[in-house]
């Protein structure tokens, strides 16, 4: 690799002569517009940028975005990136993935990429929907969803991505969607200055298949009033008016709380996202879904003080040279009891 | 060396073979590496067949609890362990039950005289105890207290009685070098070193390896001692190797002869997980080992670490091959140099997992969805594995395509002296990463390998996207486009096919025309051979040809069947280099087939090929 000085990277140096082939109306236009305009910010040349995909709509990312990129096969998008970030850490590597493809069959490459903190950028597209086989229940849709694969209802309990990623103890994790640009960006910025894995669910219309996935949320009038944006040290407030927050209970679980009469912003949780334990993230993870409580968006986790796996693996190797000494082939042919035959 | 005195009589011998049979726990495998490294040092020519269970521990004393550990050694050349043994050494009545079958009339039967008790016969399920009635009759048997003398020996230790126990196979073990008048040198410079942080264990190891040896002397119990001279070898140094050795010290070597990191991705598996564990040493060498969550993520890894430059590979045995197929169907697809091992076993599904078979070869050509062609190699004894796989290496890199090996449970483990190569005799292997972004198209190819610039992440000017949707030729853009496709099928099985410009002409050993032609591969290479050798020392005009490259296979083969007037494929499967010989070559070749989970029997192969001749 060369270390000359960086040649400054505008937008369309991301761009691909590709047609881009996601329907119209898609969520995923908003995510690639977002990559292809923090990608030039990060003082990355462009040709240490890799994108590995798996399959699914979401996967299709790498082809428009002109940079190395790999559209592996389904599920395994995780260890193909874990391949190259072994041999190759100082590339950048990204990872697009869909809530099918990361959860369902590359659920378990998921999580131990994720345990083992490589230094790999995830960002899993949640449209709580199979959009590439046409309308399939995912792991993440909602119990009793009715799909074409499911027309009573499905009957499985979804996953909640942040809180699996947070399970895994994950050491970035963030959520944010795809129609808040400014707020995706910012989410994008902080994932690419993270050292370990860094998970971004980043919530995803389809506006084919499942129309509508994040309405609850989304609508302007609902935004503020069901949405909670988590901030490093600032306190857990929400509301149109700013005038909901969430307060420890003595049991250790939180609940939501008016402020005002008598309750104020002093009696709020402020927000550590770098508390090296994953507990206190896990209980906001859980928050959506429990009467009352907001959907938490923003960063979850970010507690960087972790080794990555690439480093640990070639740092051991150094090590290894440096007290061995560069192996020497013809010692190595050698090893053990030889003899001579005459 | 020690001479024995006194009344004994030495006797000198071309060969002999020798079985040490136990529990899983007395430690037989290491009894008998430890007597098959001595007499390899000490220039035999060798050839072994360890033989245990999946379980690691069977219920003591029971018939699934068996190990065995057979050795075939010689002062000419060895290419079998042997069909039947000259000594057995069993450590109790289930092994005797077991492995009594293989002994020859009025060979040597060492036996722990203390473990047949009324309990231990009936765990082994045996009714009435062999060394009171006439089962052994026709054998020279030697019954000997090995418990006891052990604990008599190691007395003064302090040890507890399980571990004094423990080390009655060394007290066997010292029998026997009494008995082929070998050094124990060796086996004490491998105690020392394995039990170097536990020395009390060290001495009581070595106390009860020369206890045995003294036993003999003194008790002069056997009358008899044999000498069996060194081989005459192809000059060189040589150091004794096993399958999975080989092939791990192959890699290191074809990586550091293509000035590439290696890295392999693995998950353990039944008998492949000692690659893990060998190249995992090696890291003074750069090698990057990665222990993958499953075997999917152990192939994949590969696939990333090719795409990026590594010289990158898995191992596994055909449970994981199964999992692995789909990825290596995106190997082929993003033509990425990646080399899967597969250590065959007995299958399907888990199968015999430590038992060896030969049944994955359709598999390696034929398991993927599509039309997906896979060059295929198979090394033909353990030292061969490290030449196949500087082969698979090679050809991995040249032409941009994933290579499998078969190698199995026999070659795995089995063990044979090699002779060293120096580094410099070993050509290097020529590699280029793509730099030059000049006219560069991802899949561009070299007219002659047909192969695709391998353009790794970093290079400036070569950003380019793969996967595994359909490409268009040159460019490499995704293409749906039913004649593109054909195209593009065309030139993944073409580029398979040039590799047989590398490939020299096959040479059946023995008659180069006549009645009858065996092909094999694999491993049984040695005991085709063998057999092949004493029945062209009769005068059957008969031939050899043992296959190492399966895809392709070699350019002038179809001319060589024809040059016979039968042809015969023995393998241990039901039959499926057969099936692809008779689909190719339209040959009425037939086949032998043995699906025991045990390598063919020299007499075995002989007694087919008089069949076939109608002897």
């Amino acid at each position: 690799m060369t270390t000359t000085a960086l040649p400054p990277l505008t937008r369309k140096d991301f761009q691909t002569d590709q047609e881009v082939r996601w329907c119209p109306g898609c969520g995923d236009y908003a995510i690639l517009a977002a990559v292809q305009s923090v990608f030039p910010e990060l003082g990355v040349r462009r040709e240490n940028f890799v994108i590995i995909s798996g399959i699914g709509c979401s996967s299709r990312f790498p082809y428009y975005m002109n940079t190395f990129g790999f559209h592996t096969i389904h599920g395994r998008a995780p260890a193909v990136a874990t391949g190259v970030k072994i041999a190759h850490p100082e590339l950048e590597v990204w990872m697009v993935t869909g809530d099918g493809d990361a959860l369902a069959i590359g659920g378990n490459h998921t999580i131990h990429l994720l345990r083992r903190n490589v230094g790999i950028k995830v960002l899993l597209f949640n449209n709580r929907i199979y959009g590439l086989t046409k309308g399939q229940y995912s792991p993440t849709s909602e119990f009793q969803k009715v799909t074409k694969s499911t027309p009573y209802g499905s009957p499985d309990r979804p996953f909640n991505p942040i809180s699996l990623a947070i399970g895994a103890e994950a050491t970035f994790v963030a959520r944010s969607v795809d129609i808040f640009q400014a707020h995706l960006k910012d989410t994008l910025r902080a994932a690419a200055a993270h050292k370990g894995s860094a998970f971004v669910e980043i919530l995803q219309n389809c506006n084919i298949f499942n129309d509508g996935a994040w309405t609850g949320i989304t609508e302007k009038d609902a935004r503020s009033e069901r949405v909670i944006q988590l901030e490093h040290a600032k306190p857990l407030i929400f509301g149109k008016n700013r005038d909901k927050g969430i307060r420890r209970k003595p049991d250790g679980d939180i609940e939501v709380v008016p402020l005002g009469n008598g309750i104020s912003e002093s009696d709020l949780i402020v927000h550590d996202a770098h508390h090296p334990r994953p507990s206190y993230a896990f209980l906001l993870s859980h928050m959506e879904g429990r009467p009352g409580f907001p959907t938490p968006i923003g960063f979850l986790r970010a507690w960087d003080d972790l080794p990555r796996y690439e480093d640990v693996v070639n740092e051991q190797v150094a090590a290894i040279i440096q007290q061995k000494g560069p192996g020497n082939l013809n010692k190595l042919l050698r090893g053990g009891d030889v003899w001579e035959v005459k | 060396m020690d001479i024995p005195s006194g009344k004994t009589r030495r006797e000198v011998l071309d060969q002999a073979v020798i079985r040490f049979a136990g529990d899983s726990g007395d430690g037989m495998q290491i009894t008998g590496s430890q007597f098959t490294n001595t007499v390899a040092i000490y220039g035999n020519d060798i050839a072994t067949f360890p033989d245990f269970p999946a379980e690691i521990r069977a219920p003591a004393g029971t018939v699934p609890g068996v190990s065995g550990f057979q050795l075939n050694f010689s002062s000419g050349e060895v290419y079998t362990p042997g069909d039947s043994v000259d000594v057995l050494v069993a450590m109790n009545p289930a092994a005797l039950k077991v492995n009594l079958a293989d002994l020859k009339a009025n060979g040597i039967l060492i036996v722990n005289s203390d473990s047949f008790e009324e309990a231990d016969l009936r765990k082994a399920h045996v009714t009435s105890n062999p060394l009171e009635d006439n089962t052994l009759d026709k054998f020279r048997v030697f019954p000997v207290e090995l418990q006891r003398l052990t604990r008599t020996a190691l007395q003064h230790l302090g040890l507890d009685a399980k571990s004094m126990d423990r080390c009655k196979n060394f007290f066997a073990l010292g029998m026997c070098y009494w008995l082929y008048n070998r050094s124990m040198e060796p086996t004490v410079r491998w105690i020392d070193d394995k039990f170097s942080k536990k020395p009390l264990l060290a001495e009581a190891n070595k106390l009860a390896l020369k206890a045995g040896y003294s036993y003999c002397e003194a008790t002069e119990a056997f009358q008899i001692s044999y000498e069996i001279p060194p081989a005459h070898l192809t000059p060189g140094t040589y150091r004794n190797l096993s399958g999975n050795q080989a092939l791990a010290i192959g890699f290191v070597t074809a990586a550091q002869k293509a000035g590439l990191k290696l890295f392999l991705g693995s998950y353990p598996i039944t008998p492949a997980s000692d690659i893990l564990h060998e190249l995992s040493k090696y890291k003074n060498f750069g090698v990057l080992t990665f222990q993958a969550e499953d075997e999917i993520a152990a192939v994949t890894s590969s696939i990333g670490a090719a795409y990026s430059g590594a010289l990158a590979l898995t191992a596994t045995s055909g449970p994981g091959m199964a999992l692995k197929t789909e990825a290596i169907g995106l190997a082929v697809m993003t033509e990425l140099p990646i080399v899967i091992c597969d250590i065959q076993r007995g299958g399907p599904s888990t199968g015999l997992p430590t038992k060896t078979e030969q049944a994955d070869l359709l598999q390696a050509m034929f398991g993927r969805n599509s039309e997906a062609p896979v060059p295929v190699l198979a090394p033909s004894t353990p030292g061969d594995c490290f030449w196949i796989a500087l082969e698979a290496s090679r050809i991995a890199l040249k032409y941009m395509v994933p290579v499998i090996i078969l190698s199995d449970g026999y070659l795995a483990n089995g063990a044979e002296p090699w002779r060293i190569p120096t580094a410099e005799e070993i050509p290097p292997i020529p590699v280029k990463f793509e730099t030059n972004p000049e006219g560069f198209f991802p899949y561009k190819r070299d007219p002659q390998t047909l192969a695709r610039p391998w353009a790794i992440p970093g290079t400036p000017g070569l950003e380019h996207r793969i996967g595994g949707i359909e490409k268009q030729e040159t460019t490499g853009n995704i293409n749906y486009e039913p004649l593109n496709h054909e195209k593009m099928v065309r030139i993944r099985a073409a580029k398979v096919e040039a590799i047989r410009q590398d490939i020299p002409n096959v040479m059946p050993v023995g008659d180069p025309e006549g009645d009858l032609l065996l092909v094999s591969w694999g491993s049984t290479f040695g005991a085709v051979a063998q057999a092949v050798k004493e029945q062209r020392e009769k005068g059957r005009k008969i031939a050899h040809l043992h296959l190492r490259h399966l895809n392709p296979l070699p350019g002038n083969l179809g001319d060589v069947l024809k040059r016979y007037k039968k042809v015969l494929v023995p393998e241990l499967n039901m039959g499926q280099l057969l099936w692809m010989l008779r689909a190719k070559y339209l040959v009425d070749a037939v086949g032998l087939n043995k699906i025991q989970g045990r390598p063919f029997k020299q007499n075995e192969l002989e007694q087919k090929i008089e069949e076939m001749l109608e002897v």
